[in-house]
């Protein structure tokens, strides 16, 4: 079972765990990605996400097989929202369900590891003097 | 030949526009194309790294081009 979805709107994490919940189940891991106030000692106003959103879904999707293929995952969702978020929104939310645990910590974290680098969504930092596209630049 | 170009991040920075229209010449793949966007937008050079999609997926310098392919540029992602 896999869910992948881009929103323009607040995510909701409870979506992503009742997703999830299946009745082999044995645990289930949530990751959740906020907006943190500081990067790199300078103060964040709010980010801008962008994607490129049939790709980024196809991409998404590419991960939750992959990690259905290699854990054995019982359900897994991927949400990702997009727009502008202030401090402490949720960029992000990855649960993942599998029959004993470390599988699901395992699969969890190749989930959002891969998404930062094959997913194409784009995050931009707005600061009090300017604002900078994310990693863009070695 | 003629390119249907579309940026994301700041790659639509780089070139001014999130659509654009090329036209190359002596461009058979994907791998030219990049060349050649390096040499009219220098700033590409100056990413971490510069891939390009077609058909909403990944593909590699030798993908071969056709006439009006539209070809998306992804600069380096940074979702989560």
């Amino acid at each position: 079972m896999i869910d992948i979805q881009i929103k323009n709107s607040p995510l909701d994490v409870q979506v992503c765990i009742d997703y999830t919940n299946h009745r082999n189940a044995g645990g289930t891991a949530v990751f959740i990605g906020t907006v943190r106030e500081f990067t790199k000692g300078k103060k964040v106003i709010r980010l801008e996400f962008e994607s490129y959103e049939p790709m980024a879904i196809k991409e998404m999707k590419k991960i939750a097989e992959q990690a259905q293929e290699k854990w054995s995952t019982l359900a897994i969702a991927i949400h990702h929202r997009i727009g502008v978020l202030d401090i402490g929104d949720i960029a992000v939310v990855i649960s993942v369900a599998t029959p004993h645990r470390k599988a699901a910590f395992e699969a969890c974290a190749y989930a959002i590891d891969t998404l930062k680098e094959t997913v194409p969504i784009w995050k931009k930092e707005f600061f009090e003097d300017g604002a900078v596209w994310v990693a863009a630049h070695p | 030949m003629k390119i249907n170009l579309v940026a994301f991040g700041i790659a639509k920075d780089i070139v001014g526009s999130s659509r654009l229209e090329l036209n190359v010449d002596d461009v058979q793949n994907l791998g030219d194309l990049k060349t050649q966007l390096c040499e009219r937008f220098p700033e590409f050079k100056k990413l971490k790294s510069l891939s390009l999609a077609v058909n909403e997926s990944y593909q590699s310098d030798s993908f071969a081009l056709s006439e009006n392919d539209e070809v998306v540029i992804i600069p380096p992602v940074s979702g989560g």
